[in-house]
């Protein structure tokens, strides 16, 4: 093997206990991810994105969620199968993460040079002098302007722009392996967001980090990622390279999802496709594919048995049964 | 063709309040100078950043804020004029569908009871006629009359917003204020919202401004398009000129800055430096000076007014650099 992935995640299955019952978040979730690539997750809300990111960070809720089934397997070892210490170990220095809402992520009551040298404090033992100018050349890094002074800033003096780069410089600070970005440009403004993209690629760049990138967006998929994993109620539905995905979509979801974002080129004159219906929900799944009560071509077979993710052709697989037939 | 909707010079500033006495120390310039023409049947996209104004305007122009300065007209009517009676009329013809459909509908009332309290309000009609426009309305934005009794916590996010979309059209309004409408839907969702709001247009012959910062959705929706940065339009045209010949910087900026969904098309642009100035403490010049690659003295120092591009009526932009840089 050329490059052997950094990450793999294996037949992984998460569920959650709520007053209705156990829901299965996630299940059967297969994918890899490689030094210096980027994996995008694509998928509507509840789909299961968060969920697997959590999974791999472990920070799911424990008592209410686990994980039943699956690996997660970094450098060789199933760190599912480690101590709460170890993992501890891990978060920041191996593998880190960015959410979605940097307002909510950082802590409100302490500096953002605080925030930056703990993680240097707690990896790296260092004091407190060394983790500061540790925190400043961060900052740098990320593209801060005024740094020296932004040290000594609250997370509510800096824009949401400013607010992520803060993350970013905090998830970054040890140099992980794995960065997983969890919707990490959608709270903020186009002009910003293409900022913070083009960051993300130089660092990744810089330091061969390979990136999970979750988002429900398919055009920040289309400029970040190099693979493409599409989750659909829980399951990935469709996975592949990202040309595979954007050009020759085989799962009429994906292919749904494409069409319905309006291009450049249409006018109202010309209604959007639509998936009509509902997402089912988790609780109420269907028997056969999860997709079966909106897919178009549905028959008895997607209605009675749940399709398997297969390859079609080298790097691209689908869990369809009619794509699988017509392929036959 | 009158205008439907005429507005002038609309300025709306909020006070700063400060100190022990709580006396006025500044003011928010969230909406200044705006000025806009509505035809019957068309949609004007307002797009922006956060912070740009563009809800503050919505709000203006249906007078849910005072507007410090500058006039509405409404069918020849002055809007800012109206006393309460009239403003009571006057909202029945203008309403307005909101971002997020899980804050905007009241969750202790069932959809009959969202759909009836305008009419209600309104005294049109009795009980029984109510109760068959509810469902009349309910079957047009493709809800079922059998979940009349649900309450909003039944519905998925899409069906949320058909609600929305049903409440607004109860009184028959001739223009309505989608403020970031289809924002917090998912995008398969999204395309059923929009293909609704046009559907309706078509047959109910409704005027939209519709309020979005995503620039792909207001290209498909759209007539016309105005951009607004730091409470100002900065450029408004029909919606292809905006898209195929921007002329602002800013407007050119955003284009660049859109992800387009094709791996083969990759922007390696860095996008604009720097962020949207303080709405409280705008820039004396150009408020765009401060992240426009191509300001010059000029700029900095007086406000550029919005004029036509080469003679064109229906394209006008504010930039004192325009015939420079295209």
């Amino acid at each position: 093997m050329v490059s052997d992935p950094l990450l793999y995640v294996e037949n992984l299955v998460t569920s959650f206990r709520t007053e209705y019952g156990t829901v299965t978040a996630i299940d059967d979730v297969n994918f890899s991810v490689k030094a210096g690539k980027t994996l995008a997750i694509v998928g509507e809300s509840g789909c299961g994105k968060s969920v697997t990111a959590l999974s791999i960070m472990g920070l799911l809720p424990q008592k209410i969620s686990s994980i039943d089934h699956g690996k997660i397997v970094y450098a060789g070892e199933d760190i599912l199968q480690k101590s709460s210490q170890e993992r501890q170990q891990m978060r920041g220095n191996e593998i880190s993460m960015i959410f979605q809402e940097p307002m909510t992520a950082l802590n409100p009551v302490y500096t953002v040079g605080q925030q930056i040298s703990e993680v240097f404090k707690i990896h790296r033992n260092y004091s407190n002098k060394k983790a500061r100018q540790e925190a400043l050349r961060m900052l740098i890094e990320v593209g801060i302007p005024d740094p020296e002074k932004r040290l000594d800033e609250y997370p509510f003096q800096l824009s949401g722009g400013m607010r992520q780069r803060v993350m970013i410089a905090i998830a970054l600070a040890c140099e992980p392996k794995i960065l997983i970005a969890d919707e990490p440009t959608t709270a903020l403004d186009v002009t910003v967001q293409a900022q913070i993209l083009s960051l993300m690629k130089k660092l990744q760049q810089e330091h061969g980090t390979a990136i999970i990138f979750i988002t429900h967006d398919l055009g920040v998929v289309a400029q970040v990622a190099d693979e493409v994993v599409v989750m659909y109620a829980g399951k990935v539905i469709e996975q592949g390279d990202v040309y595979q995905i954007f050009e020759d979509p085989k799962h009429p979801y994906t292919k749904g999802l494409m069409s319905s974002l309006p291009s450049i080129n249409d006018t109202k004159d010309k209604p959007l496709n639509t998936i009509e219906g509902n997402v089912p929900s988790l609780s109420h799944l269907p028997i056969g594919c999860r997709f079966s009560t909106r897919c178009d071509i549905a028959n008895h077979k997607c209605v009675e048995t749940s399709p398997h993710l297969k390859p079609m052709n080298i790097g691209h697989h689908v869990s369809c049964h009619s794509a699988h037939a017509e392929e036959a | 063709m009158k205008p439907i909707l005429e507005v002038n010079n609309l300025s709306m500033h909020f006070p700063i309040t400060g100190g022990l006495l709580r006396r006025q120390v500044g003011k928010v310039h969230a909406v200044t100078d705006v000025s806009l023409c509505l035809t019957r049947g068309e949609t004007l996209g307002v797009v922006g950043e956060s912070g740009c104004g563009k809800t503050t305007l919505g709000r203006a122009l249906i007078r849910l804020y005072e507007p410090t300065e500058g006039s509405v007209k409404f069918e020849g009517k002055e809007v800012t004029e109206f006393s309460d009676n009239d403003l009571k009329g006057f909202r029945k013809d203008m309403q307005m569908v909101f971002q997020d459909p899980y804050a905007s509908l009241n969750p202790r009332m069932t959809i009959q009871d969202i759909l009836e309290e305008p009419l209600s309000l309104h005294q049109i009609g009795t009980k029984a006629e109510r109760q068959e426009k509810v469902v009349s309305i309910m079957k047009l934005v493709g809800l079922r009359e059998e979940d009349i009794l649900k309450f909003p916590h039944e519905f998925s996010g899409g069906q949320r917003q058909r609600i929305g979309i049903a409440r607004a059209l109860m009184l028959n309004p001739k223009i309505i204020i989608c403020d970031e409408a289809v924002s917090a839907l998912d995008v398969s969702i999204q395309s059923q919202v929009l293909n609704l709001l046009n559907k309706l247009q078509k047959e109910l012959k409704l005027t939209y401004i519709f309020i979005s910062h995503d620039l792909t959705v207001v290209k498909y929706i759209s007539d016309r398009v105005a951009i607004m940065y730091l409470g100002r339009i900065i450029e408004l045209a029909s919606s292809e000129d905006i898209y195929e010949k921007p002329q602002h910087p800013y407007t050119k900026a955003l284009l660049s800055s859109m992800p387009i969904p094709d791996p083969r098309k990759r922007n390696n642009d860095l996008g604009l430096v720097g962020d949207v100035p303080s709405p409280a403490n705008p820039p004396p010049g150009c408020a765009f000076a401060t992240r426009c690659s191509w300001a010059k003295e000029i700029c900095s120092h007086d406000v550029p007014q919005i004029e036509e591009v080469n003679g064109q009526k229906d394209h006008i932009v504010a930039c004192h650099l325009k015939s420079e840089i295209n």
